[in-house]
Formats: C-alpha cells, sequence, structure tokens
C-alpha cells in the first residue's frame, strides 16, 4: 500500500473525524474489499512501482558456468516468465537488470561496466555468484575481477557456487520487493528520479599491470579487519 | 611407430649438421622427445608432417615452461696421495655453478591418419631475457597459431614467423608475462577466511593481528589499506 494513497497510517487514524474536505481515509482492508468489488483506487506511484516491478528485463549476457544456471532459471522447468523476467533482452537499451553471473576478468571488465552504463535507468544489478561477489575460487589470482562491486553499484548479492535458479528468482523477488518499496519523489526517490546524482560509472582503462584505476573508491572501500592470532 | 632415437637419425640423415637431441623423460610414461635447434626447427616439422611413414598432421597441444636460473653444486671426488707414504687421501671439492635460465615451448604431434603418436618437439630460447626467439610452426600446422600466441602472451617467448603474434587472453597494453616464475602480481590482496601458505604471508602484510594493533587507534592499518589506490 502506498502513502500516497493512504496520507495517515490506518491505525493511527480516527475513523470517527475523518474530514472529507481533506479525502477518504480508508483502511487496506476497505480497499481490497473495493477492489473485489470492482472498484480500483490507486496512487500514481503504487501504479508506477507495480508496473515496473513485474516487467525487470534482464539483459541477455552471461560470463561462466553460472549463466547456466541463469539460462535454466528462464527455462520451463524454474520459469522465470512467472515474475514478468521472460523478457531478456540482446541489447543494453532495452535491458532493466544486468544480471552478473559468472567470472568477470580483468579484461572484461571494462565491458561490463561499458554496458551497465548503456542501460537505461531505472536499472538494477545482481552479482550472481562466489565469482561476482569476490572472485570466488578465483580471488587470489591475477586476471579476475575480486567483485564487480568495485565498479558499479549492486543491489542483490547471491552466493553460492553456482546459486541454484531458485536463488536467481529468490534474488528478483528481493529486486521487486525493493521496487515496491520506491517513492517517485522526494529526498527517498531512487537515483534515476533525481537530478543531483550522476549514475555514470567511469570505466578503468587498461594500464600496465593491472586495471587502472583498480577499483572505483566511491563504491568501494577496503573492510577494516583485525587478524585473529 | 619409430622411437625417438629412429626418427633422429632418419632426421639427421635427411638434414645433416641438424641439431637434434633426445631429451630422454625418466618417470613411468616414459615419453621422449626431441630437441631441436632453431635453425632447422621449421623445415624438420614441414618434414614430420609430410613423411610418408610418420605423417604427423596434427599439433594437439603446445605449452610453454619458464626453466628459472638454477644454482647447481657438483661435488667431484679427487685422491691424493699422501708425501708422508700412507694411504691415499680422497678429497671432495665441491663447485657452484649457475644453470642459465631458458624459455621451452613443446609440441605434442599426433598422426590422423596413421592413429600414432604423440611425437613430442622441443625448442628453447637462449636465455630469459634478450633471446627469446623461437622459429614458429604455425606455418606448418594451422592449430598451433592460438597457442602460440598464448605462449608468447603469458611467458614472452617470441615465434619468429607467426602471422599474427598478438597478446591473446591479456589486454594488449599489459606488460607482463604472468606465468612466469618472477612473475609479481598487482597488489590487490583482500581478506580471506582462511589464509594459509603463500595467502597467510601476504594476509599479514595486509592487516595487522590484534597484538600489533594498538588499542585506541583500531583503524590504522585499514586506513593504509583503504588509501591504496
Ligand atoms: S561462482 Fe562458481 S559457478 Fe559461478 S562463475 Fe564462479 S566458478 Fe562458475
Amino acid at each position: 500500500m502506498s502513502d500516497a494513497a493512504r496520507p495517515v497510517p490506518a491505525e493511527q487514524a480516527t475513523p470517527a473525524s475523518p474530514t472529507p474536505i481533506q479525502g477518504v481515509v480508508i483502511t487496506d482492508r476497505e480497499r481490497d474489499e473495493l477492489r473485489r468489488q470492482g472498484i480500483l483506487l490507486t496512487s500514481l506511484q503504487e501504479l508506477y512501482t507495480w508496473g515496473c516491478s513485474n516487467s525487470v528485463w534482464p539483459l541477455n549476457f552471461g560470463l561462466a558456468c553460472c549463466a547456466i544456471e541463469m539460462i535454466a532459471a528462464s527455462m520451463a522447468k524454474f520459469d522465470i516468465a512467472r515474475f514478468g523476467s521472460e523478457v531478456f533482452r540482446p541489447s543494453p537499451r532495452q535491458a532493466d537488470l544486468l544480471i552478473v553471473s559468472g567470472t568477470v576478468t580483468k579484461k572484461m571488465a571494462p565491458q561490463v561496466i561499458r554496458l551497465w552504463n548503456q542501460m537505461p535507468e531505472p536499472k538494477y544489478c545482481i552479482a550472481m555468484g562466489a565469482c561476482a561477489i569476490s572472485g570466488g575460487p578465483f580471488k587470489q589470482g591475477y586476471n579476475v575481477l575480486k567483485g564487480i562491486d568495485r565498479f558499479i553499484p549492486v543491489d542483490v548479492y547471491i552466493p553460492g557456487c553456482p546459486p541454484r535458479p531458485e536463488a536467481l528468482l529468490h534474488g528478483l523477488l528481493e529486486i521487486q520487493k525493493k521496487i515496491k518499496g520506491f517513492k517517485i519523489s522526494g529526498p527517498d526517490a531512487p537515483r534515476h528520479l533525481r537530478e543531483d546524482i550522476n549514475c555514470h560509472c567511469p570505466v578503468p582503462e587498461f594500464g600496465e599491470h593491472d586495471l587502472e584505476p583498480p577499483t572505483n573508491p566511491e563504491f568501494w572501500q577496503a573492510p577494516t579487519i583485525v587478524r585473529k592470532e | 611407430m619409430e622411437t625417438p632415437e629412429q626418427i633422429r637419425d632418419r632426421l639427421l640423415a635427411r638434414f645433416p649438421g641438424a641439431e637434434i637431441t633426445v631429451v630422454t623423460n625418466p618417470g613411468t610414461a616414459a615419453q621422449h622427445s626431441l630437441l631441436l635447434g632453431a635453425a632447422h626447427a621449421a623445415a624438420i616439422a614441414q618434414f614430420l608432417r609430410d613423411d610418408a611413414t610418420l605423417k604427423l598432421d596434427q599439433c594437439s597441444n603446445v605449452t610453454g615452461i619458464d626453466w628459472p636460473e638454477k644454482e647447481i653444486i657438483e661435488s667431484t671426488k679427487t685422491t691424493v696421495p699422501d708425501p708422508a707414504g700412507g694411504a691415499p687421501k680422497v678429497v671432495e671439492t665441491k663447485t657452484k655453478r649457475l644453470q642459465p635460465g631458458y624459455l621451452e615451448v613443446v609440441y605434442h604431434l599426433y598422426s590422423i591418419a596413421l592413429r600414432h603418436g604423440p611425437v613430442i618437439l622441443r625448442l628453447r630460447t637462449g636465455n630469459r631475457t634478450d633471446q627469446v626467439t623461437v622459429p614458429s610452426l604455425t606455418p606448418v600446422w594451422r592449430a598451433c597459431e592460438f597457442q602460440e600466441r598464448e605462449a608468447y602472451d603469458l611467458y614472452g617467448i617470441k615465434f619468429e614467423g607467426h602471422p599474427d603474434l598478438r597478446r591473446i587472453l591479456m589486454w594488449d597494453e599489459f606488460k607482463d608475462y604472468p606465468m612466469r616464475k618472477d612473475y609479481v602480481e598487482p597488489d590487490d590482496y583482500e581478506w580471506e577466511p582462511t589464509p594459509h601458505g603463500a595467502v597467510l604471508a601476504k594476509a599479514k602484510t595486509h592487516y595487522p593481528s590484534p597484538a600489533a594493533q594498538p588499542p585506541d587507534e583500531p583503524s590504522v592499518a585499514s586506513a593504509k589499506e583503504g588509501a591504496k589506490p
């Protein structure tokens, strides 16, 4: 239920004294009852987030073994279409969701970030699997990025090597939950509805020994850790 | 199929003056190989491919090996007669010798037509720094193209006569050769839950133990780590 349709929380509202000029205060139950009778009371915000959250189109893009699970999630047995995400778009211009499914090598990282920049807002990112989260089994190697969140903002992390398709569906549901919580105006609005946030992620250059810079300090800082003896 | 010794003798008859050595493998696999000098390698490869009794028409694998400089201690025993007329003494003298390092390429050849193999060829470079050129066998076996590029990319072996010698796994701007023993990887260490071995040594330099940490300044090391580019 959105706040625009319900200016005062139903529990706190005093049902005895709603002022008719300010608007009608009704409870969620009354609204559901009206819906059942064929009367839809809604707000623009509710309609907007409802629409957005049920048509999250992923980018048709896989990087390694985790991509196989992503493909499985889109096929008949797991059927991601139940949640409105069956339309895997081959172009970033038409996609809403970047599922980073697999190992991001340092050579591939600038391309992944470029794809992210090419996607129009609103857009979401899922880091699927140990590799996309932290480098996974290749973490101590020289050519694997230790987490895609060093360069682009990640909404949902799905651990596993690889995560099961059910886990990906759970991740998608978490994204939907997040979208449903959006406010469409004000300081709590998501980044794409605000003027003051620059959504562009800088693309690192290929350096002589490593990517330049190796991380984007805006998104990622090394954690504070004290070693146990 | 002929033994490596028989192949060598036939090659020496065909290419007088060519450098061909049989390198024996003392292990149970006993896959002996032919070490070729650079001058005749391409002609010999052509001969092995076209010879009616060998017909080695497939190069299945190209491997690079880095042999760093090695210190070899040799002990020699000499018998010194005792001037006083007693029994002669045995004196052991140890000499240190520096065996220069080199890079090596190994080719595994099979015959699909005659269903035999492998015949193994080795090529060696002069050293690991400035004489790193060996003749390319891509003009003889097209399958070598990408694998020789990989050996160039990861070991820095230059193949003379290769049609398109570029890096294949790392980006073009990359300067190092990551599979060499003395490669130093970029220092982007991140916390590891169960470090051991070389990773533990790295971990110790990157985050301190509680004993080394002043109690009132808990983030000394993390500030250093965070400041890392
Ligand atoms: S997390 Fe595991 S399954 Fe997924 S890409 Fe990495 S290695 Fe493959």
